[in-house]
């Protein structure tokens, strides 16, 4: 059994190194500081005859103790901070330029993805506009807008370690390269009323002929009212009753 | 002042009155069987009323805890006694779950409780600064319980909104569903920090104005410091939450947009708000747990407290620093991502002063002389199971690190480990610790020994699987595991954790056994049991209205065990130098 799931976008390796860069440096002051307090524990009970020392730590000689390894984890997260700094500037401050633009979506409970069709133009009549499926084609780099139609969502597709909150009013600029092909589960990290638990998509990551490939099919089986039909749709009304407005 | 005429017992500050002034005091106490034990202004009833609904609130929040693992356990059964959970009462469940336990359990317990009953008795004073005030806050929580409890039975059921209240969700029925329970929810929340406002100022002034003669600052035992520190960052964090409650409520009942984009309004304003009380929140909970921790640890390891004045330092740097964290909350909710790593380095930051009280509680331990009676395994268990919640708070507190944990099991985890320790071991020390002064009758130590190895064992069992479950990317808030095919092999953390929690529940069994049953069969405690320094152990047990018979004068610091040139290994606050015991 895997620790994680498998890593499947440019910067998924990225933040793992992170995650695991500091779990080893906390590790090495987890065991240490665990280790000393179960050592004193069992090392310094309460023998008959012995009295406790007297050490009252207000020198520098005996605060020092303390102080320098604090200033020793100051250095750590110092380090940390930097280290998690570059990882984070990479995947959230700056969007790189893109071959592929996507609309995203959330809604009660559904994800909708907008794909622009043959002539790469987002808002152009031949987008492609489904729900809860996403197609992109592999080592390309793709940029999303995301929004939200009613309350906040988070776009989370655990494997390409993609996260980021979807909110009403605000179009969210992000972006993914996908680095294997395979379908991966598109979640809602953002708790969005009773069926926020169903509320899934899925992504297909495709080889570029895969991609063409499916291009071709959905525009053949998609006519423009469709799509138009679609986006002129009423959000679905959200159901008091639970566990029945999961598949809108 | 012109309360200060009303007040009842008379309350001069000890310091201005000679001890024989107050002589009369005691019989100012109520004596019918109402105004002792419902509208007593004496701080140690306040301070049982707020503990006992604190520990009732607790069942309760613990009862839901326990459906819900049922649930994600065994997600195709009815939980036994409770029957189906649809995803509706799961998002009620969730929402309840985390609202009871950190503003209905942990703050009337640590604050209400211990901090009313200990702050008087460890300065030497006769009562709180406002014993009317202290009544009020009580009543006004209680309020505020019965509103929460309450908002399960209106139609559409409590709020299902989260613990976070998070609008658009809880500012729009067409959303939630629930047309009663989120206004009912704000309403006792809001009412709850009115509360705890109340009990600040009076925690606030007491402490620093009715402190025995002779007793500075930097002789104040360190619960009065937490307690006094948690009260000023309550103060100055809460506002801006209760505006934003408040807001809330406006857009929920009076159509306003504060939050709503559609009317010039923004959703994420409302978290800031929440957050910047949120954050410093986690501090005003942990600070009181150190406190008790930092009672104990010295009293059993029968040495001062290790560095007095560099905790005390490292205690104001981590309130300081509470206030400067808050967007670690929000790193990928769509604030700007420009501002996510000066709240990073904050953050992980604030790991440097709460590592400095952590490891002077270890070098306490130090030479020592370690009895391990329950409240000692409780306080030692505290600062280990503590250091899990720290360690993992730093993952979390990497803004690259959380674009991938946030909103998963792995940050449950993670704040279930930082908070339970502060609420429910530092808790249960403080119950083994000081019952005997709160009630006269010593606790069994049989029974708070195996209640603390069973706490200790099933709270790893509990929530260790939820790591391993937030590393595989389980999302919290998820009712029905079976939605998604790759979290279905992970059924068996599920199962662990759901078993944690009912060894969990089996083993408080004992602490209720023994809670009840000694204050019938319990050993008489007599003043000073543990052979402890502060004042309260120099008073009857429990102590008579008024507290102290004459003014107890301080001549030193609350830690002085073992110290060299006596005999005893124990030198009360009040002894004055050169008189033996």
């Amino acid at each position: 059994m895997h620790l994680m799931p498998v890593a499947a976008s440019s910067y998924a390796g990225d933040i793992d190194r992170v995650m695991w860069v500091i779990t080893l440096i906390v590790g090495v002051w987890f065991v240490a500081a665990e280790g000393i307090l179960l050592w004193f524990t069992f090392r310094y009970r309460k023998k008959d005859g012995v009295r406790a020392a007297y050490v009252p730590g207000k020198s520098f000689r005996q605060t020092g103790w303390i102080l320098i390894p604090c200033v020793a984890i100051l250095v750590c997260d110092l380090a940390i901070d930097a280290f998690g700094e570059r990882v984070w500037k990479t995947i959230k401050e700056k969007v790189p330029p893109a071959q592929l633009q996507i609309g995203v979506e959330g809604r009660q409970w559904a994800w909708t993805f907008t794909h622009p069709g043959k002539d790469g133009i987002l808002g152009s009549p031949d987008d492609i506009v489904i729900p809860n499926e996403i197609h992109v084609p592999v080592g390309e780099n793709v940029a999303f807008t995301l929004g939200a139609a009613d309350c906040l969502h988070s776009f989370w597709v655990p494997e390409l370690r993609l996260k980021q909150d979807a909110v009403p009013g605000r179009h969210i600029q992000g972006w993914f390269r996908a680095t294997r092909p395979g379908s991966y589960g598109v979640l809602c990290a953002e708790l969005c009323g009773v069926a926020h638990g169903l509320m899934r998509g899925t992504l297909y990551v495709d080889t570029e002929a895969d991609y063409e490939r499916w291009l071709d099919s959905r525009i053949a089986a998609q006519p423009a009212s469709q799509a138009a039909a679609f986006q002129a749709a009423p959000t679905p009304a959200p159901q008091p009753a639970p566990k029945t407005g999961g598949k809108s | 002042m012109s309360e200060a005429t009303i007040l009842e017992p008379p309350l001069d500050p000890p310091r201005a009155a000679p001890p024989a002034a107050h002589a009369g005091a005691h019989d100012d106490a109520p004596h019918g069987f109402w105004s002792t034990y419902f509208f007593s202004t004496d701080h140690k009833h306040i301070a049982k009323q707020y503990l006992l609904t604190g520990l009732c609130m607790a069942v309760i929040g613990g009862l839901l805890a326990h459906v819900m693992r049922m649930h994600l356990a065994f997600p195709d059964r009815a939980v036994p006694g409770f029957g189906e959970v649809p995803a509706g009462t799961y998002n009620a469940l969730i929402t309840m779950h985390g609202t009871i336990m950190i503003f209905f359990v942990a703050m009337p317990v640590l604050l209400g409780g211990f901090g009313n009953f200990l702050i008087p008795l460890m300065i030497g004073a006769r009562d709180m600064a406002f014993p009317r005030l202290n009544m009020m806050s009580y009543w006004t929580f209680l309020v505020s319980c019965l509103i929460l409890l309450g908002s399960f039975f209106v139609p559409g059921g409590a709020s299902p909104a989260g613990w976070t209240a998070y609008p658009p969700l809880s500012a729009n029925v067409a959303y939630s569903g629930a047309a009663w329970g989120v206004p009912l929810w704000i309403a006792a929340v809001a009412l709850e920090f009115v509360a705890f406002l109340m009990g600040g100022i009076n925690f606030i002034t007491t402490a620093i104005n009715l402190r025995a003669p002779g007793m500075k600052m930097f002789d104040l035992p360190m619960m009065v410091w937490m307690q006094l520190v948690a009260s000023v960052i309550f103060l100055f964090s809460v506002g801006p939450l209760v505006a934003g409650a408040v807001l809330l409520l406006l857009d929920r009942v009076a159509g306003t947009g504060f939050y709503n984009p559609g009317a010039g309004g923004d959703p994420l304003l409302y978290q800031h708000l929440f957050w910047f009380f949120g954050h410093p929140e986690v501090y005003v909970i942990l600070l009181p747990g150190l406190g008790i921790v930092a009672e104990i640890l010295p009293v059993f390891a029968r040495k001062p407290l290790f560095g007095y004045r560099m905790v005390v330092y490292a205690t104001l740097a981590t309130g300081v620093l509470s206030f400067i964290v808050w967007a670690h909350h929000q790193f990928v909710s769509g604030i700007d991502p420009r501002l996510a790593s000066a709240f990073s380095i904050t953050t992980i930051l604030i790991s440097v002063p709460v590592a400095i009280t952590m490891f002077a509680f270890v070098a306490t331990l130090w030479r020592g002389a370690i009895e391990l009676k329950a409240a000692m395994l409780f306080a030692i268990g505290m600062v280990g199971v503590f250091f899990w919640g720290g360690v993992t708070g730093i993952i979390n507190g990497s803004a690259a690190a959380d674009i991938y944990v946030h909103d998963t099991y792995f940050v449950v985890a993670h704040f279930h480990y930082a908070l339970i320790p502060p609420v429910f071991f530092s808790l249960f020390a403080g119950i083994y610790y000081w019952y005997p002064k709160m009630f006269g009758r010593m606790l069994n130590e049989t029974l708070g020994k195996i209640h603390f190895w069973g706490t200790f064992l099933f709270v790893n069992v509990t929530f260790m699987p939820m790591f391993g479950l937030g590393l595989r990317g389980y999302p919290r808030r998820t009712f029905d595991p079976r939605v998604f095919a790759h979290l279905g092999d992970l059924h068996p953390l599920q199962l662990a954790a759901t078993l944690g929690t009912i060894g969990l529940l089996l083993f408080q069994i004992p602490f209720v056994l023994n809670f009840f049953g000694s204050l019938r069969f319990g050993a008489v405690a007599g003043k000073n049991p543990w052979r402890a320094n502060t004042l309260e152990w120099t008073v009857p047990s429990p102590p008579g209205h008024g507290n102290f018979e004459g003014t107890p004068v301080v001549y030193r610091g609350p830690y002085e065990y073992s110290a060299p040139g006596r005999d005893a290994d124990w030198f009360p606050q009040d002894v004055a130098p050169g008189r033996p015991l």
